[in-house]
């Protein structure tokens, strides 16, 4: 089976977030980045268990730059086959996704693994472009696949419960936790992933619909009310009366 | 037009319908247009979505409608929106309404932008909206330049109105085409508000030392008709089921109240809660992280303060009369 899992870079969880130029920028002065988690530890990890099941591979992709290929390595490392960089730097949700479908058109994965969201933009919406550009069905927030022939088993969390649901590949799934059990890369796998292929190919072009004209910090926090430990009246007095909140 | 999607679980309308049709309403305002809403599914009371300001209601009364499928409600959707150039279609930031932004984006030629929290503005024909980034910590605008426009509107960030009264309901004729995805199964937890939809939150961490012990927080959360939630390294080792897990990798949730104990207060699981309107921290150390981000603290022992804090609740609604 052909198998492809779109990974993204994201700061490092506990990054500080500050801007520059004019609050329009990302400040990235002495930020480490990784790759997004959902995408690494979910995705990637159960593509390639798939992959170790039925055979067949599985191709990392990413729209980055060239700095994005400690990560990429990082996936090879972990055990993808191959993997394809478009080289651009990933504009809007839309744009990212038009790269990936359009690498993706005529090839026929079976499965188009994306991660729930990128921890940054908070989006979770690139998957379901992909899919909407490659006329596939969906499956988001996987939290389980198993497969049986061409026919997957998805368990997807939806508010307060879980759906289980039966869809035939090709399909497109965006991954949550426990669709996978995280895997370190061992020292074998990052020496196989320096002789993998990584192949950089251009973008095609597209004008993007949304853009970020500028960023802000959220309010400052007022400093913490202590309540006596004794007190719990208190607490509950200042939580309908000043906070208003029961 | 703004084109409202109104979900429903069970037939029944969602808070969050009510508070995207109220958003709609307002965003038509600005705009000078009309708002409609879109109810899929069986479900019954459309025509009251007309009260908080859809001018007209849609109802598609498929049962196939039930459940999500992206490709059929993004076929819907777009067919209603037809060649009208310039619709404002919103969603709301649920598992229904993430799933479909993207998709609907692309079918409609759409700048989009998931989970917003605040009106959006429009000023010489510029249209820009806010949206929190970077799991909260900090809030970007954007700028959307297609006639058509996707947004999706985070939970509990927009206080439903009422302004009208209700609404026509119209069966339009559109073509609902066969799912490519089958449900073999739902599986909810009854009688639970969920945590994405839940205004009061109780949530516990290590702190508690062993599942054994929860019994004080499920007390404290019924007492209150809370939801309760709880910190990472708790669901991985199975103390508490996974779709209580908040944060980072977990859900990003925002009730009124989030009352956190035995929590440190990481940055990975601040960011799934750090924008809840009340933070309650209670915690035995001083120096926990967690109280620089909280309105209140307790300093104490957990197993001594939430006994208290529950008897002090049911007391205090005692004298509210129930
Ligand atoms: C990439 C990444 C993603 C992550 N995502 C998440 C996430 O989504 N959600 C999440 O929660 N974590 C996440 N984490 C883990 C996070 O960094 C913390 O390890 C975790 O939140 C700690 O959980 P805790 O506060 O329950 O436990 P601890 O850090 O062990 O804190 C326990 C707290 O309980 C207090 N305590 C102990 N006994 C008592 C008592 N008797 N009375 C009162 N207080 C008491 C202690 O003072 C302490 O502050 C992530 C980590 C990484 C690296
Ligand atoms: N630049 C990118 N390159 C490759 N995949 C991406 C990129 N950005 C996002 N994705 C994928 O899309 C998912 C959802 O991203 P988002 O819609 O930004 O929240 C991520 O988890 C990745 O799997």
């Amino acid at each position: 089976m052909k198998l492809l899992v779109c990974v993204s870079k994201t700061p490092e969880t506990t990054a500080k977030i500050a801007f520059t130029n004019n609050n329009s920028e990302f400040d990235t002065a002495g930020v480490q980045f990784i790759m997004n988690p959902y995408d690494e530890w979910y995705a990637l990890v159960r593509a390639i268990e798939l992959q170790e099941a039925n055979g067949g591979t599985v191709t990392l992709i990413n729209v980055g730059t060239a700095d994005n290929d400690t990560i990429i390595r990082k996936g090879l490392a972990i055990g993808a086959d191959d993997a394809v960089r478009v080289d651009a730097k990933p504009g809007s949700a839309l744009f990212v996704a038009k790269q990936i479908a359009e690498y993706a058109k005529g090839k026929d994965f079976d499965i188009i693994f994306a991660g729930k969201e990128t921890i940054d933009y908070n989006g979770a919406e690139v998957g379901a472009m992909i899919a909407e550009f490659l006329d596939l069905p969906f499956i988001s927030f996987a939290s389980h696949l198993e497969l049986s022939g061409n026919v997957a088993t998805v368990s997807r969390d939806i508010e307060g419960g879980t759906e289980v649901l039966e869809v035939a590949t090709p399909f497109v799934l965006s991954a949550s936790k426990d669709l996978a059990e995280q895997r370190i890369p061992n020292m074998r796998g990052i020496m196989m992933a320096k002789k993998k292929p990584l192949n950089v190919i251009p973008p095609v072009a597209f004008e993007d619909l949304a853009v970020i004209n500028s960023y802000e910090l959220p309010p400052a926090k007022t400093a913490v009310k202590l309540v006596n430990p004794e007190d719990m009246d208190e607490l509950i007095r200042l939580l309908h009366e000043e906070a208003k909140v029961i | 037009m703004v084109l409202v999607l109104a979900e429903t679980t069970k037939g029944k309308f969602k808070k969050a319908a009510f508070e995207a049709v109220s958003y709609g309403y307002q965003t038509a305002q600005l705009l000078g247009t009309e708002c409609a809403a879109l109810v899929l599914g069986t479900a019954s009371g459309a025509e009251e979505l007309g009260k908080y300001g859809a001018a007209k209601v849609y109802h598609v009364q498929d049962a196939s409608l039930d459940n999500l499928d992206s490709q059929v409600y993004t076929a819907i959707i777009s067919e209603l929106v037809g060649k009208l150039e310039g619709t404002v279609v919103i969603l709301s930031h649920s598992s229904t309404g993430k799933s479909l932004l993207g998709r609907l984006a692309v079918r409609l030629n759409a700048g989009s932008v998931a989970g917003v929290n605040s009106l959006p503005s429009v000023e010489a024909g510029v249209f820009k909206v806010r949206k929190p980034v970077f799991s909260g910590k900090a809030i970007s605008e954007f700028e959307l330049r297609s006639p058509n426009k996707v947004l999706s509107l985070m939970g509990n960030s927009y206080q439903p109105k009422i302004v009208g009264a209700p609404a026509t309901v119209e069966n339009p004729n559109v073509s609902v085409p066969a799912r490519r995805i089958k449900v073999k199964e739902v599986k909810r937890v009854e009688g639970i508000t969920p945590l994405p939809e839940a205004e009061l939150v109780v949530s516990a961490g290590r702190g508690m030392k062993g599942p054994e012990n929860w019994g004080i927080v499920e007390e404290l959360a019924q007492v209150m008709g809370a939801t309760t939630a709880c910190s990472r390294p708790v669901a991985d080792a199975d103390w508490r089921p996974h779709h209580e897990h908040v944060g980072q990798t977990g859900i990003a949730i925002r009730p009124n109240l989030y009352i956190a104990i035995g929590i440190s207060g990481a940055i990975q699981h601040l960011a799934g809660v750090n924008n809840s309107k009340t933070i309650v921290v209670i915690n035995k150390d001083p120096e926990a992280p967690f109280f620089k981000a909280a309105d209140y603290g307790v300093v104490g022992d957990l197993f001594e303060v939430v006994p208290k804090l529950t008897a002090a609740y049911k007391k205090f609604k005692a004298e509210q009369g129930g």
